[in-house]
């Protein structure tokens, strides 16, 4: 029986998220003070045991990032991604809304970790009122004292989904075109104004806090062994319980929808689950008894990412919600790499024939070797996701295109 | 109204804070006018086409003038399957223009966006980037009218 497990969110609604004497009353900065009292390659190990994975779109293992920032670089940065524009997904804002104290606790444990004395947190362009909740927090934490002499500046991005991409995203707060960089050098060795910088988004930075008071290994116990902890998903489309929850990462898909969410909305027959933003595969009923970690996810073809948890109901038309998602990959796709801006065009323009009763199955074929193509060409996330929504539905929902050729 | 060199002056010790003296116009004016944008470039010392490049980037930023309300309809997936485009036809028909206008006694502006993170109470608009919930087309008059 699936339940909420909530360590972010704990206190929501409980304290203020702005007042760090709050969340001290709570227990609040505890982290961070034993961050502070432990070696610095200890406190990074530390996290490594805990198992924690960026609770972004590639899961990599938090202190093991942490561990390429050269030591012997004179500035160093602390980045949180607080751009979360995956379509149905607003975990991030949660977060800051009950419990943003801990995501500065989070950040300032991490400039320990690499002894770094700023830290910028990119909040997208629809959330200015977090960016005032989140200076108003980062002024109180100062004026307790328990931030020290780590500093935290909130800079707004302006709508644009690649921003999310975190290369994109030091390009922004360097107040360029949100263009991604070509990698290697990753951030960690070169990233803002190229000094070597960690990205990390909220989830992962609030998770630290409890971490550091409690230890790795209560952590590594919560949840799916090889992705630890909570997670929060968030429910959007024909589900009852259109909300957040914040759940361990072993329960199932199908507890998150059925049980948590309270089943498809108005007693409809399900049809198929977008799992981790827009840019996810659709997941058939087959699928659902699957845990939501990030590597069960992956096994089945799809990919936790943000946890949105988007659901259809039996008399949803796939093929137009996928050409309508095709759109925002077009108007998204920022044009540095061809693969993207060409492909995302193609996409969309394959799409919108098929939706209108104009298609051939070559146009499916084409589909899928474009398809192909982006997933290994293009320069960023933004153009190797963006045709998986269309593939994982060929693959899973064919008789629904056929219906339309 | 501040005059735009005070409002870019406040931003300059920023460093690359370009974009954030352009959030600080368009709280001002809605969008960024030329001799605004013409002035940043030179306090943040980058050119005017590198200014221009950043301020048609986002889909925040306007280079173009705009209405004192800019409503934002997002047609994101969930917001799509919510029948959002069902309430963007009533915005457009009670406003009487199109998405990307503004109408004629400058009240008004319609832009399409994608996801504003609100998606537990579908489909939503906003409005000056506050955001309304459970919008429907019956609603639309009502939102509306309260735009004073």
């Amino acid at each position: 029986m699936a339940e909420e497990l909530r360590v972010l969110l704990q206190y929501a609604d409980q304290i203020n998220p702005e007042s760090a004497d709050d969340y001290v009353k709570v227990g609040g900065y505890k982290g961070l003070e034993k961050a502070r009292s432990m070696d610095r390659k200890a406190l990074i190990d530390e996290v490594k045991k805990s198992g924690l994975r960026g609770r972004g779109g590639a899961g990599f293992n938090a202190g093991m990032k942490w561990s390429f920032v050269p030591q012997d670089a004179p500035i160093k940065y602390v980045v949180c991604n607080l751009d979360e524009g995956e379509p149905g997904t607003y975990k991030d804002r949660i977060i800051c809304e009950k419990n943003a104290q801990a995501l500065l606790e989070g950040m300032a444990i991490c400039g320990t970790a690499i002894s770094s004395k700023q830290g910028y947190i990119y909040c997208r362009g629809e959330y200015p009122f977090v960016v005032e909740l989140l200076k108003n927090a980062i002024k109180s934490a100062k004026a307790s004292g328990a931030l020290g002499d780590f500093d935290i500046e909130v800079r707004m991005g302006a709508g644009a989904y690649v921003c999310g991409e975190e290369t994109a995203l030091i390009e922004s707060i360097e107040g360029h075109r949100g263009e991604p960089r070509f990698k290697p050098p990753f951030p960690g060795v070169e990233g803002l104004w190229a000094a070597p910088t960690v990205v990390n988004n909220v989830e992962t930075f609030a998770c630290l806090p409890n971490i550091l008071a409690n230890g790795a290994e209560w952590f590594a116990g919560i949840g799916a062994t090889r992705y630890p902890g909570t997670k929060i998903v968030t429910l959007t489309g024909d589900i009852e319980n259109a909300t957040y929850f914040e759940v361990p990462t072993n329960v199932t898909l199908r507890d998150v929808i059925f049980t948590l969410g309270g089943g498809v909305k108005n007693g409809k027959k399900f049809k198929a689950v977008q799992v981790g933003g827009t840019s996810g595969a659709f997941i058939p009923e087959q699928n659902l008894d699957t845990q939501i970690d990030f590597d069960s996810m992956g096994s089945i073809g799809a990919a936790l990412g943000s946890g949105a948890v988007f659901v259809l109901d039996e008399t949803r038309d796939i093929v137009d919600v996928v050409t309508r998602i095709s759109k925002f990959f077009e108007h998204e796709s920022c044009g540095k790499c061809n693969p993207c801006r060409e492909g995302t065009f193609r996409l969309r323009e394959i799409m919108e024939k098929v939706n209108a009763g104009r298609g051939t199955t070559q146009d499916m074929d084409n589909l899928l070797l474009l398809s192909k193509v982006m997933q290994k060409a293009a320069l960023c996330g933004l153009g190797q996701a963006a045709p998986i929504p269309i593939e994982s539905t060929i693959k899973h929902f064919r008789y629904e295109y056929l219906r339309k050729i | 109204m501040a005059n735009y060199k005070d409002i870019i002056n406040s931003c300059r010790e920023k460093r690359g804070g370009i974009i954030e003296a352009f959030h600080a116009l368009q709280a001002e004016y809605n969008y960024i006018p030329q001799d605004a944008l013409v002035e940043a470039a030179r306090v943040f010392g980058v050119s005017e086409a590198q200014a221009y490049g950043v301020a048609t980037f986002y889909s925040y930023l306007s280079v173009e003038n705009r209405g004192k309300y800019i409503i934002r309809m997002c047609e994101s997936a969930p917001c799509h399957v919510a029948g959002a485009d069902a309430v963007i036809r009533a915005i457009e028909n009670y406003l009487d223009i199109k998405v990307g206008e503004t109408t004629a006694d400058g009240k008004f502006t319609i832009e399409l966006c994608e996801c504003i993170g609100q998606c537990q109470a579908t489909p939503v608009i906003t409005i000056n980037s506050q955001p309304v919930f459970n919008v429907t087309p019956e609603k639309v008059p009502e939102i509306l009218d309260a735009c004073k």
